[in-house]
């Protein structure tokens, strides 16, 4: 007990003299740099307020984003050149091959199944009573860590041999309705789309929340001038409803795209990558970390930041003319 | 927009009956969290008891057990446990805390800066930093640990020295902290950038500076947003599994309990306990943040939700 004190307490002071060091030199920053004035206190201010910020997306972000690029034509070590063989090695490994149709297969299925549930959902929410209360239940998976939803999964997902009792929830149905329940992690491709389903269990509720914000704001008056025109039903969604809601439909299928590309912590803690589940994101800390190779980890980081870049593009570019609007 | 009138009723109407529309509704309801339900009970239950009965069975004639709890918080003897995961549950905290604090008043002095004092290039300067999102988090994730373990060298001469943080907590802060400046300045920008100019204009007439303008008109009414991006990174952070794999050491000086979680994943039998009470402390935290602060949760998450 002792000893867990010894290591524990330290912990704390450390985290609150952190803190209360970090206020108090921005309090004596305001203070010494308010006194400034004329025409330095412009640059000051400026310089106080922005500094931090770039200083730190320099050393953090931009300066490693450009060391990565370079590691990437690199050896293991990052102390050799090797050309271009990091990307061409990605061509010829067979393991890569199995990587590239998983991450095609995610960001095909996963934004698709995410998108169309979250809106089919969206829209029967405004058709019920109580709609506040479904609601919490299917947006509540997305505060858990993928970690957390991988382990709520990695029970419904047991096996037992046969014989035994089966305590997965998906073996028992299997059984029960007279199928035979196997070793579903190592069962090759449905693995992989078992996975696919722990994602969307997280991140549903998302799409459901803002396309549900989106329905809403459609205006009455639109909706009801068309009624009158005869639109009902279907055409009355197609027609009017859907192509207001459209730009937030398709935030949601990017932001499903993004999320699938940059998929990490499922694959890892599920099937750590084996059983062809492997994914980039994870190939790429496995080379890094587990291979020690830094070359080829950067070369897999520059390839994620390649396939992630447009549509985040297409993002901010829309979210621009929105704003010009 | 109007938003005089908006849909009272639903557009999408007769599209489905609310009856058929209500029956889909709770059924997925159900489905989605019966998972969650399942983890639940099964931690509550015996070692052996996980094993020999499902836990759909266990409710029809309940025996539960605090046992699983107990063990996994203060340690159930086995290996990889010994101290249990409370010293990882207080990592988390310590983490979390600075690498929530940190970057949102730095994004908050930067979007501010960005908002109100003009300068040649500022609006570059905003959408250059916007854009950085797109700079996914493994690009720099092997130059920014060999910067913390070796510093910086051109041929010999070192240009930054090596900070000697990797494997101690300040090396956990600072990558969370650099990584979640540019979606934080940019949401705190909006925010921010929408106060009312009169009140600044008035402020700066009466003789306040700029220090003077922020922590007496800005910080006050901009807290609502501060406060819904704080939270959304707060359960980032608390969530994470990559940055604290790269940056800190598996130990239980420095593991947050969520990768502790993750490297308990690999035990099998027994382990199960661990296992399911584990994974229950480590969700509970953010589902407490869920359901008390759910509004400001739902706005954090969905102003950065494209993180």
């Amino acid at each position: 007990m002792s000893d867990f004190l010894s290591i524990n307490i330290p912990k704390f002071t450390s985290v609150f003299s952190s803190i209360a060091i970090f206020f108090i030199v921005l309090g004596v920053l305001f203070a010494i740099a308010g006194r400034a004035n004329g025409k330095k206190a412009r640059p000051i201010a400026l310089t106080i307020f922005l500094g931090p910020a770039l200083v730190l997306l320099f050393a953090g972000l931009i300066i490693p984003a450009i060391r990565t690029f370079i590691f990437s034509f690199m050896n293991p070590d990052s102390n050799g050149w090797v050309g271009f063989d990091n990307y061409y090695w990605m061509t010829q490994d067979p393991n890569i091959k199995i990587i590239m149709v998983n991450t095609i297969l995610w960001i095909m299925v996963v934004p698709i199944f995410t998108a169309g549930l979250a809106l089919l959902l969206a829209i029967m929410l405004d058709r019920i009573k109580h709609e506040s209360i479904p609601k919490s239940l299917l947006f509540m998976p997305m505060a858990i860590s993928f970690v957390g939803a991988s382990i709520i999964f990695k029970f419904v997902y047991e096996y037992r041999d046969p014989g035994e009792v089966q305590i997965g929830l998906l073996s028992a149905i299997v059984d029960f309705f007279g199928g035979t329940p196997k070793d579903w992690m190592l069962s090759k491709p449905l693995n992989t789309f078992l996975l696919m389903i722990i994602y969307v269990w997280t991140q549903m509720g998302f799409g459901m929340v803002i396309l549900s914000a989106a329905i809403k704001g459609v205006p009455a008056d639109i909706v009801e001038a068309s009624a009158l025109d005869g639109a009902s039903g279907w055409r009355l969604f197609r027609n009017i409803t859907f192509p207001m809601i459209k730009g937030t439909f398709i935030v949601v299928l990017a932001t499903g795209v993004v999320g699938s590309l940059k998929l990490f912590d499922i694959v890892r803690t599920m099937t750590g990558g084996n059983f062809g589940t492997n994914v980039l994101a994870n190939e790429m800390y496995s080379q890094v970390f587990v291979q020690f190779d830094q070359g080829k980890g950067s070369a897999l980081a520059i390839v994620l930041f390649l396939l992630v870049t447009p549509i985040l593009i297409y993002n901010i570019r829309s979210l621009r003319r929105e704003r010009t609007h | 927009m109007s938003t005089s009138k908006l849909a009272s009723h639903n557009p999408g109407r007769k599209l489905f009956s609310s009856k058929i529309a209500a029956i889909v509704v709770w059924s997925v309801t159900f489905m989605w969290t019966v998972p969650t339900i399942g983890l639940l009970v099964t931690s509550f239950k015996g070692d052996k008891a996980i094993l020999n009965e499902a836990w759909w069975s266990s409710l029809l004639h309940p025996s539960f057990t605090l046992a699983n709890y107990k063990g996994v918080f203060l340690g159930n003897g086995s290996e990889s446990l010994s101290n249990g995961v409370l010293p990882y549950f207080i990592n988390s905290i310590v983490i979390t805390l600075p690498a929530t604090i940190f970057p949102i008043v730095i994004a908050t002095m930067a979007a501010y800066a960005l908002a109100w004092i003009r300068f040649r290039g500022s609006d570059f300067l905003f959408f250059f930093i916007f854009a950085l999102q797109i700079v996914p988090l493994q690009m720099s994730l092997i130059p920014l640990l060999l910067l913390f373990t070796g510093g910086a060298h051109i041929g010999s001469i070192a240009i930054f020295p090596a900070l000697g943080i990797a494997g101690k907590f300040a090396g956990i802060w600072l990558p969370h902290t650099m990584f979640a400046l540019p979606l934080a300045i940019y949401l705190l920008h909006n925010f921010i950038a929408g106060l009312p100019r009169d009140l600044m204009e008035a402020a700066h007439v009466d003789g306040a500076n700029h220090f003077k303008v922020f922590r007496m008109i800005v910080l006050p009414l901009a807290i609502p947003g501060i406060a819904s991006i704080a939270i959304f990174q707060f359960l980032w952070v608390w969530n994470d599994l990559l940055v604290a794999l790269t940056f800190a050491s598996g130990t239980e000086e420095v593991a947050p309990i969520n990768s502790k979680l993750a490297s308990l994943v690999g035990q099998y039998g027994s382990g199960y306990t661990a296992l399911s009470a584990g994974a229950f402390i480590t969700i509970a935290v953010p589902l407490i943040v869920f359901f008390s602060l759910q509004r400001y949760f739902v706005r954090g998450l969905l102003a950065g939700s494209v993180k």
